[in-house]
C-alpha cells in the first residue's frame, strides 16, 4: 500500500507542477490516499452517486493498464477556465463548446504528466487514450471505472488525491483505478516482494 | 399534514424489495442497469442494480448474484414470489444501460451498458415478464424510483429532468 501511495504521490505531484505552471500559482496536494473501497463509496468520495461532476476520463493501456481520472466540481471547472484561459462561463448549466474543448485540454495536460511520471517511475509503459468529458452523477460516470473489479469482487483500488490551490479553491481530485491484474506488475516493477497483501 | 414517505435504497451491484408503500429507488446509473419488477395486485416491487451483463464471466470467490443480469432478474423474481407476489401478474420496467463515454476503436467493454440492456431483456423473457417500459441507452446518467403504489417509475437525468414511465 505504501508503494502505491508514493506511485501516487508522484504522479499527482508532476501534475501539480503542471498545473502550477499553468495557473502561475502554487497549487498544493493532499498526500494520495490509497485504499480499497467499496463500489458505493467511490463515489461517496466526490460528494455522492448524484453530485454533479465535470470529470475528465481517460483509459490507460500499456503494461499496466487503468482508469484514470479527474474529477472537478462545475464551480471548480469554472474556476479553472477562468483562471487559465480568462474565460468567463456565462451560462449556469453547460459549457459551450470552446469551454469544453479547454477543459479537455487542461485535462489532457495534468492526466498526462501524471501518468508520465508514473511510467518513468515504474519503468511500465503506460500511455493514455484521448481523454473523454462528461458532467453527469458521480455515480455514473464512476462506475465505468469499476467495471473490471466488478468481474472480481465488491471493492476497488482506488489511489486519489486532491490538488488545492491556497484560498481559490480550485479544487480537483485524480482517482487512478488500477486493473486488477496491474498490481502485480506495478509492484513487481518497483521491486516490492510480493508475499503479503 | 404530510407523511413520511419509506424509501428503499439499492446500491450498486444490490436488490432489494418493497412492500405496501413507499420507493424503492437507486442513484447514478451509467452503463449499470436498474431494472424494477412490480405486482400491482400486491403492491410490490423490487428493484436490482445491475453492473454486468453475465456472470460466466465472474472470477470472484463468491458471487454477487445482484451483480449480473443473468442472475440478479431471476433472484429478484424469486425473492418477490416467497413474499407472496404473484408471477402472472408481474410486469417490468427498466433504465439505464448508457455509454457514458465514447472512444474511437476501443474494446467490447465499452458497450456494456446496451450489453446489460440485451441481457436483462434476454432473462425477462426467458422467465415470461412483460417488459412495460424502458429508458435506456444515451450518453447521460438516471437515478430511478419506483413508487410501490402506482408502479410509477420516475427517472431523472441531469439533461433531461424528470419523466415518468
Amino acid at each position: 500500500m505504501d508503494v502505491l501511495k508514493e506511485v501516487g504521490n508522484i504522479g499527482a505531484g508532476n501534475a501539480a507542477t503542471a498545473l502550477s505552471r499553468l495557473l502561475n500559482k502554487p497549487i498544493d496536494m493532499a498526500v494520495p490516499k490509497v485504499q480499497m473501497l467499496p463500489f458505493e463509496a467511490v463515489a461517496e468520495k466526490v460528494g455522492g452517486a448524484e453530485c454533479i461532476v465535470l470529470a475528465i476520463f481517460l483509459r490507460v493501456e500499456g503494461d499496466a493498464p487503468g482508469n484514470l481520472f479527474f474529477i472537478l466540481s462545475p464551480e471548480g471547472a469554472k474556476k479553472l477556465l477562468h483562471r487559465l484561459a480568462g474565460i468567463h462561463v456565462e451560462s449556469e448549466e453547460e459549457f459551450s463548446e470552446m469551454e469544453w474543448s479547454a477543459l479537455s485540454e487542461i485535462g489532457n495536460i495534468l492526466a498526462g504528466s501524471y501518468l508520465s511520471s508514473l511510467a518513468d517511475f515504474t519503468s511500465l509503459a503506460m500511455t493514455p487514450t484521448v481523454p473523454a468529458l462528461a458532467m453527469d452523477m458521480a455515480g455514473a460516470i464512476l462506475s465505468y471505472g469499476l467495471l473490471q473489479f466488478g468481474e472480481m469482487g465488491d471493492s476497488a483500488l482506488l489511489i486519489d488525491t486532491t490538488f488545492i490551490e491556497d484560498q481559490q479553491e480550485v479544487e480537483g481530485q485524480f482517482f487512478l483505478i488500477p486493473d486488477p491484474e496491474s498490481f502485480d506488475k506495478i509492484f513487481t516493477a518497483l521491486g516490492v516482494p510480493m508475499n503479503d497483501d | 399534514m404530510i407523511e413520511e414517505q419509506r424509501i428503499v435504497k439499492v446500491g450498486m451491484a444490490d436488490l432489494n424489495i418493497i412492500q405496501q408503500a413507499g420507493l424503492i429507488r437507486t442513484t447514478g446509473l451509467g452503463s449499470c442497469v436498474g431494472l424494477t419488477l412490480y405486482d400491482p395486485l400486491a403492491k410490490m416491487a423490487g428493484l436490482a442494480h445491475v453492473m454486468l451483463p453475465t456472470s460466466t464471466i465472474a472470477r470472484e470467490g463468491e458471487l454477487n448474484i445482484a451483480k449480473y443480469a443473468d442472475t440478479a432478474v431471476p433472484a429478484l423474481l424469486e425473492q418477490l414470489l416467497s413474499s407472496g407476489a404473484d408471477k402472472k401478474r408481474i410486469v417490468a420496467k427498466m433504465a439505464g444501460g448508457s455509454q457514458m463515454f465514447t472512444f474511437a476503436g476501443t474494446g467490447d467493454s465499452l458497450r456494456i451498458g446496451p450489453r446489460n440492456v440485451e441481457s436483462c431483456k434476454e432473462k425477462l423473457s426467458e422467465l415470461g415478464i412483460p417488459l412495460l417500459a424502458e429508458d435506456t441507452g444515451g450518453n447521460y446518467g438516471r437515478t430511478i424510483e419506483l413508487d410501490c403504489e402506482t408502479g410509477i417509475l420516475f427517472i431523472r437525468s441531469v439533461q433531461k429532468g424528470i419523466k415518468e414511465l
